[in-house]
This record gives C-alpha cells, structure tokens and sequence, in this order.
C-alpha cells in the first residue's frame, strides 16, 4: 500500500509505472543491439585516421560520393512524384484489384536487389523488349549509364514512400477532404491545401527513408548499370571494389556512408516516423 | 401558427417552385430502406429526429453530396443537386451545402482564422478580405482572441465555435448540422448550442439539424420531423409535436414534458398567467419565448395537494394509463379550476405506485415537480 503511493505519487503529472521485464529477455535483446553496434564501432576503431582525409578524397570517392547524392536526390525526387500519386490511389481510390497492386508495389522490398536489377537489364537491355525499341526509334540505352543507376535506386526505393504516405493517409482518413468539399474546395485545392499539409510528417519520412535506400543501393546498380568511375560507380560499388585491394579506403569511405546514415535516422527521429502528431 | 396540413407531403410538381431544399430520397442498404419526402424552407430550421439507425446519416450525406443513392432527387434554391432520373449529381463543392458535425474537424495545420477563411478563399476571395472576414465570425462566436491559436491548442467548446463559424463564412444555401453538440462537454454544450442558434436566427439561414436529443430541436428548431426506421412518421411545429405526440414512437423519443411560454424570472410565464418554476440552462431574456423541460419520472403524483417543498403543483385529471416497461405513463389531462397546458403532461411512477394510489382515468390527481428538475431553454417562436 504505502509502496504503490510512492510509486504513483511521484507520477503526478501522469508518468506510468512500468512492469518488470522477464530475466530472459534481457540476454537476447543485448546480443541483437551488440550485433548492431559493435561492427559499427569496430569500423570506428579500425579506420586509419592520420589517412582519413586523404582517403577518402581521392578522384574515385569524390566522383563516388557526388555520384551517389546527385543519384540518390534524384531518385527520391522521382520517387515522391511518381510514388506520391501511387499511395494516393492505393489509399484514396476503390478501383478493383488494390490489394494485388499493393502486393506488386511491395515487392522490391523483398525481391533480392539483384534480382530486381537483372529485370531491369532484361526489360531495358539492348535486346530487351523496351529496349529494343528505345534504341531503334531513339537511338536511347540505357543501361550503363548514370540513368540506369537513377532508374534502379528508384526501383527499389519507391516502395518506401508508397508504404509511410499510404499509412499516412489511412491515418488521417478521409475526413477533412470531407469538409474540405463542403467548405467548396475542389478535389485538387482539398489536395493542395489540406490533404498534402495533414500527412506532410508521413511524406517527409517517406522521402527520408527511400533516400537512405537509393544511397545505400547496391545489388541492383551492379547488375543493371555497371561499374564505371564517374557514371555508375556510386559509393556502395566503389566500397565493395575497394575492400578487395585496398581496406583503409573501403574503411574510411564506410564512415562516410554510416555518418550520412546516421544523420539520416536523425533527422527521421526528430519529424515523428508514424506520420501523426 | 400554420395548420399542420400545410407540412404534409406535396405533390411533386411543388417540390420544384425554386425555393428552399426539396429532398426525395428513397435507398435500400441491407436490409434497410430509407424513403423520405422533406421540404425547408428558405429560412426555415428544421430539425430530423431519430434512433440511431433510422436513416438520419444517409440523409445528411445525400443532401451534402457524400453518398448518391439509387433514386433520388434534391433541389436547393431552384438548382438540381441530384436527379438519379437523369444522372445530375453536383459534386460536394459546388452545391452550397454546409456541413457542421460532432466533431469540430479544424485543419490541425492552419490557424483558427485560416480555418475559418479557408472557404472564402476557395470562393476566390482575397487574403486581406478573407482574413479580415474571418476575425469578424470569430468574434461572433465569441473566440475572436484566439485567431492565432493552433486547433490543438482549443477546448473542445471553443474547436465547435470555430467550426460553426468556419460552416458560416461561405455563407450556405443550406446548413446541416450533425448532432452537433453530441461531443461536447455537458457544461460546454448550452453556450454554444445559444451562439448557435443566435447565428442562425439573426442571420435567416436555413438550415436542417439532425438529432437524437429532444432539447437540441427545441431549441434551434421551427418545425420538427420525426424520422423511425426510414421512414417520416410525424411533423409539424416542435412545440407541438413534442406536446401532442401522435405516434406512440414520437411519445417515446419526445419522452419529455414540455411547457411552452416565455421566460420570466424564476422559471417561465404561461399564457394563462401562471408560473413553472425552474432554472434557465443557457442564457435567456426575460419575455422571450422558451419552453420549460422536466422528465416524467421527475413528477410526483398525490391524492391531495402535498405539503412541503415542491414548487410546482398542479390539479390534473387521469386522461390514461400507458405501462412503459419499468414504468407506469399516467397522461393527464387539464382540470377546468386548473392551468390549461397540465393537458398531456406525463408522469412515470412505479406499478407499485400505482397500486398504492388506486388511481384510474378520470380521477382528479395533484402533479407534483420540484423546480431543479425543469430546466427553462430559449425557444424558436
């Protein structure tokens, strides 16, 4: 008795008494963020850091990592136009078969990137069947060159947006529109000024996370558009290149990619991720 | 007072003069069919009463152009909203129709003044116009200090205020309203319920409140239509319909005693001069029309004239004895030496009560209510 109105008195303001954790627990839950953190901080111990700055701004990473931003800002860019109307139909509309296309809309989520790299290259390769004709009437092609790289990161990316803006707009509901249109707003004004504004968290930690994806891409790059320093070599290719010959430059350059991740999660953190206030 | 003929079904060539709503909706859903014939006249507050159930929503969302059942046909003002025969339907945004229900649904990213002018600004009207109307239907409402506040930052009460005003800046052919004080907090509800209906009033706007609470309609309504499963089983003017229910369903949902007068100190002031004691629940002029309202469970029923502490004792005689499950109804009926309007009052007393009494229909009975039990409201006309 008088234990629980020291626990809850303090608690005034509505502070909740937590439970006990079981024993087992405890151990599995320090092995998983073990498993997290320590390679992180090993590669922190294991960086040559008299060499930092002069490995990682040798030609092949700064042409890497300006690669990989303007690729990566690219992307998000089309993932957010393309992408942005894609949630809303998955979210708004009621056309027939929407759980399938939400399906297909996962699937690169779960598709190993290499796999989805090679449909690509089979899609839009030379003797692939879009290909063929975007070189024939175009003179177009397209793999291998630093749009391969844009079109690939957003392949894998996309889903990314699709699924937070999605959540984002179920969340909120339908039902400012609703009052939107009876204040004599149209559909597009409603869009502009009420629906856009009420799942801005959602979109903005939708693009957060599809960047960080089209920045960490990797299997379907490689597959579809190569490795060539300058045009397709982003930061992730020229790391697994270099870790085969020389491992203080992959080490330094990986510091690189985990600080931008790190900022990433951040920035994520601090707009709320569930897309409501 | 109008006869009640005049508000019964038209024949539909009237339906069309170019005035007002004229709404014919017929629906099924499930195993659920609405079929419902309702006129308002421009100016004209009418308010739907209903079980949760009873079509109520169906109808709101018809006439706002959220829902378009398989036959209907809506005119407002001599525009057709909806005409399944041929295929009109005006989308939600053009039709004029505004919309106020239980939740104040304030756009958490704006401002209550940008809420407020966000209609005026979809009609294309200047900021600086828009915005300055806005502060002016604030301070109508009584918020007009908190223009710059966030809705997160608002009390339920003064959200609701907003929105009423919000609902009125884009100055509607047709209000609905939604049971809009249904969210509300019971001490929150009267003051804004009275602004609304202040606004309402002042400014003729015609309007069509859906509700389940008896008081709401009293209050803010000109005429009353009682609506149970889909279908209108009764109408005419609140007062009295809710003091002569004709069908035993409208009797069951009115379920209150009503006195209609003006408001006097005290209480209310009869036409025959006499007086109910009670206390005003939301504010009241001296002389204006209101209506006092108690339960019949709250009236106390005697052989003789009691003694002690009840304020209003009437002399009535037993019109009829109505069993209402738990309850017995005793429904008087007015005594020559005695007030008039004692004329369909009920009171609700156990069967034990009754047995103890000994009472039957046309015996003389004292009714008995103490003045905490009536609650004094404003009322339209």
């Amino acid at each position: 008795m008088t234990r629980a109105v020291t626990r809850t008195g303090r608690g005034s303001r509505g502070s909740t008494v937590s439970l006990a954790l079981p024993w087992p627990v405890w151990v599995p839950a320090v092995v998983a963020f073990g498993l997290i953190a320590v390679p992180v901080a090993g590669l922190i111990v294991r960086t040559d850091w008299p060499n930092f700055a002069a490995l990682v701004t040798t030609d092949a990473a700064l042409d890497a990592l300006w690669l990989s931003l303007k690729t990566g800002l690219t992307s998000t860019a089309l993932c957010l136009v393309l992408g942005g109307p894609l949630a809303l139909v998955l979210a708004r509309s009621n056309i027939p078969g929407l759980p399938f296309l939400r399906s297909v809309v996962l699937l690169p989520l779960v598709l190993p990137p290499v796999v989805g790299g090679l449909t690509l290259l089979f899609l839009l390769g030379r003797t692939g069947p879009l290909g063929q004709l975007l070189n024939a009437w175009f003179g177009i092609t397209v793999p291998f060159s630093t749009e391969a790289v844009v079109i690939a990161q957003t392949f894998v990316a996309m889903p990314f947006l699709v699924v937070s803006l999605e959540g984002a707009l179920r969340t909120a509901g339908e039902r400012y529109e609703v009052v939107a249109a009876t204040l004599g707003a149209s559909p597009l004004t409603a869009l502009r000024r009420v629906t856009i504004p009420v799942v801005l968290p959602g979109l903005i930690s939708g693009s957060v996370l599809a960047f960080a994806r089209a920045l960490g891409e990797f299997g379907a790059t490689i597959a579809f558009a190569g490795n060539l320093q300058g045009t397709t070599q982003t930061l992730p290719l020229l790391i697994y290149i270099q870790s085969q010959n020389d491992l203080d430059g992959a080490v330094a350059m990986s510091l690189v990619l985990v600080v931008v991740a790190v900022l990433v999660i951040v920035a994520t953190r601090t707009r709320d991720v569930s897309g409501v206030r | 007072m109008k006869p009640l003929s005049s508000y019964l079904r038209r024949p539909p060539e009237a339906a069309s003069d170019g005035s007002g709503l004229a709404a014919r909706v017929t629906t099924r859903r499930g195993g659920f069919t609405l079929d419902v014939d309702l006129r308002v006249e421009p100016g004209e507050v009418v308010a739907v009463l209903g079980p949760n159930g009873s079509g109520k929503s169906t109808l709101l969302g018809t006439l706002a152009g959220l829902y378009a059942p398989e036959d209907a046909r809506v005119t407002l003002g001599g525009r057709v909203l909806l005409d399944s025969a041929d295929g009109t339907a005006v989308p939600a945004h053009r039709r004029r129709v505004g919309m106020l229900s239980q939740q104040a649904l304030l756009f958490p990213h704006l401002s209550v003044r940008d809420n407020v002018a966000f209609g005026p600004r979809c009609a294309g009207r200047p900021r600086r116009e828009a915005a300055a109307g806005a502060r002016r239907r604030l301070d109508d409402v009584g918020v007009g200090e908190l223009e710059d506040r966030r809705p997160a930052e608002l009390s339920g009460g003064q959200a609701q205020r907003v929105a009423i005003a919000r609902a009125l800046a884009t100055e509607p052919e047709l209000l609905l309203l939604d049971e809009p004080f249904a969210a509300l907090d019971i001490d929150a509800a009267p003051a804004v319920r009275s602004v609304l209906r202040r606004l309402v009033r002042d400014t003729g706007q015609t309007t069509l409140l859906v509700t389940h609470d008896v008081v709401d309609a009293v209050v803010l309504a000109d005429r009353l239509v009682v609506l149970a499963e889909g279908r209108i089983v009764e109408q005419g003017p609140t007062a009295e319909v809710l003091a002569r229910p004709r069908s035993a369903f409208a009797a069951r949902i009115a379920g209150l005693d009503l006195v209609t007068g003006v408001a006097a100190d005290g209480g209310l002031r009869t036409p025959d001069g006499g007086t109910v004691f009670g206390a005003a629940s939301e504010p009241v002029d001296d002389g204006e029309p209101a209506v006092a309202v108690f339960a019949p469970t709250s009236v106390a029923v005697h052989r003789e004239h009691p003694e002690g502490s009840p304020r209003n004792v009437l002399p009535v005689r037993l019109a009829a004895l109505e069993p209402q499950g738990q309850v017995v109804r005793l429904r008087a009926a007015a005594v020559p030496q005695g007030p008039p309007w004692a004329d369909g009052l009920a009171a609700d007393i156990t069967p034990a009560a009754v047995a103890e009494l000994g009472v039957e229909p046309g015996d003389d009975l004292w009714f008995a209510v103490k003045a905490t039990e009536v609650s004094v409201h404003p009322r339209s006309r």
